[in-house]
């Protein structure tokens, strides 16, 4: 992971760590904060946890975004505090916001490599109004208005996942979220995987694959790198860690000291989870399915 | 008693498309009684959904384990939502106005908030393309100002036209099911009117959690209170830690 970031990812950069509430790569987060990454444009369709503490890191310009707050719990304090200027203001904090489906329309022109997707939404919202990259466009074919947004190409995309091979292969089950459409948006691509399994584990479930080796540059294997996001199958979200976000990040004092001793004062993943004993309740219980036969 | 009140309005084997708290309890309060082929559909992807805990959030692994399908979210809002395929959206807010509008986006003004909120999420485009919503908020004349400071999501007369002029493809809120009361929107001018109280309720208790002058139609419908089979599966089944309910 220290080799992975330190190479692909670079200050200024626009660094997407996708994963929809499933597979949110915290462990590249953190990474990317013990590295001290700055003026990161950060694009995400829920920022969640992750982002809420690479703000407070100070890791951020810039978020792009659709959705900000801690589900089920409350708010993301570092990013209230950055866009309502209370408190250790970033100076010169930006956001460009969209709604889910003007996030998913990005990254699908981006993976597409096409300038701008078209789609039927914001009428009569007042999102246009304060980001004027929501634009529209007149169908050739119908005459129909329709809205625009523009193509999103990170400069590096980060995906977790259960299981990739050592070209980066990589298979995903459960909620897939924009995954696929981000890494193919991204000049750069890093995996990270619970587990690195043989080609031929791949080679015999080709349509779980949902990244294709060819555009991967970085694997990364990091068992309970999503902790405290979650991964199907392998374990479950650490609820109570959410919920207890809620009063460390409403106060900087307790955010920076949660960072000082799970971020700065350990030196990689395996470390951090020493200090995490209680992650095995989370141990994901076995629901196997079915199986198909590939053969012909 | 909202969530109860809630899960009525939908029917057996429509399509829903579920938001967090108490809609997805309305939800699974509706597949447990009088609609067992209700079709839950979360924008993380899962479709038709059977959660056997109460997810805490929409992206919980619970909404995966045994669901019929699950598909990224350029296929959930592409292939579902923009597709017509979603009957109901179920709608929450900070802010609801007289027209149906709901702000999840800012208090005050955008470009310096007094109170920054999530944003919009998936609201917007299910406010325009779902079939029909339902909003489900508490009364309380903060929430219920004349006017959203932001509009996150389109109700009855966006920019003072009707949907069908702006092409709109949902019938936007049809219902908006509060605490006390539930409000519909007037065929006429789309203002949110009165339309049915909760036993025990007056309309001046109605009044005074609503930020202008709320009409009321001709005649009133009382609503029923829950059932005891309703109370027992919210309280005991479906969120017996109380993480949703509150009353």
């Amino acid at each position: 992971m220290r080799d992975a970031v330190a190479r692909f990812v670079h200050d200024g950069d626009t660094v997407v760590i996708e994963g929809f509430t499933h597979l949110i790569c915290f462990a590249a987060g953190h990474e990317i904060i013990r590295q001290r990454r700055r003026d990161l444009t950060l694009a995400r369709l829920t920022p969640d946890l992750i982002y809420d503490q690479m703000i407070g890191a100070g890791c951020a310009r810039k978020l792009v975004f659709s959705w900000a707050g801690n589900p089920g719990v409350g708010s993301l304090h570092a990013f209230r505090r950055a866009v309502e200027g209370v408190g250790t203001r970033d100076s010169g904090f930006e956001i460009e916001e969209y709604s889910h489906f003007g996030m998913v329309a990005r990254f699908a022109a981006g993976a597409a490599r096409l300038p701008f997707w078209p789609l039927r939404d914001y009428t009569g919202t007042d999102l246009p109004g304060v980001n004027p990259r929501i634009n529209s466009v007149t169908c050739p074919y119908t005459g129909e208005d329709l809205a625009t947004v523009p193509a999103l190409n990170p400069d590096v995309t980060i995906v977790h996942a259960q299981r990739a091979d050592a070209d980066g292969n990589t298979q995903i089950w459960g909620l897939l979220g924009v995954q696929r459409e981000a890494a193919f948006a991204s000049q750069r691509v890093i995996v990270v995987v619970e587990e690195l399994v043989d080609e031929r584990v791949i080679r015999s479930d080709p349509n779980r694959t949902v990244i294709p080796g060819m555009i991967v540059d970085a694997v990364v294997v990091e068992p309970w790198g999503a902790h405290p996001s979650y991964a199907q199958g392998y374990y479950d979200r650490d609820n109570d860690f959410y919920v207890a976000w809620e009063d460390v990040s409403r106060s900087p004092d307790r955010l920076a000291r949660y960072l000082e001793e799970f971020v700065y004062g350990v030196p990689d993943r395996a470390a951090y989870l020493e200090r995490q004993p209680q992650v095995a309740r989370l141990k994901a219980k076995e629901r196997m399915c079915a199986g198909v036969n590939y053969g012909y | 008693m909202m969530a109860a009140v809630a899960a009525r309005e939908l029917a057996d084997g429509e399509v829903v498309f579920v938001g967090i708290g108490l809609p997805n309890l309305a939800c699974n309060l509706a597949r447990a009684t009088h609609a067992p082929r209700l079709v839950l559909i979360y924008e993380s992807g899962a479709v038709g959904a059977v959660p056997e805990r109460l997810p805490v959030s929409i992206g919980d692994p619970a909404l995966v384990t045994g669901s019929l399908m699950v598909c990224g979210m350029a296929d959930v809002f592409q292939c579902m939502l923009q597709n017509g395929r979603i009957e109901v959206g179920f709608l929450g807010g900070a802010q609801v106005d007289r027209f149906g509008n709901i702000n999840t986006t800012v208090i005050g003004p955008y470009g310096h908030p007094k109170v920054r909120l999530p944003g919009s999420g998936g609201a917007a485009e299910i406010a325009i393309h779902a079939r029909r919503t339902l909003i489900v908020a508490k009364l309380g004349p903060r929430a219920f100002p004349e006017r959203v400071d932001f509009v996150t999501s389109p109700g009855q007369r966006p920019a003072g036209r009707t949907r069908r002029e702006l092409r709109m493809p949902g019938a936007g809120p049809v219902k908006v099911i509060t605490d006390k009361a539930i409000l519909e929107p007037d065929e006429a001018t789309g203002e949110m009117v009165l339309a049915a109280l909760y036993p025990g309720v007056s309309v001046s208790d109605v009044q005074a959690g609503v930020g202008w002058p709320i009409r009321r139609r001709s005649t009133l419908a009382s609503i029923a209170p829950p059932t005891a089979q309703d109370l027992r599966l919210l309280r005991e089944v479906l969120d017996p830690k109380r993480l949703f309910l509150k009353q």
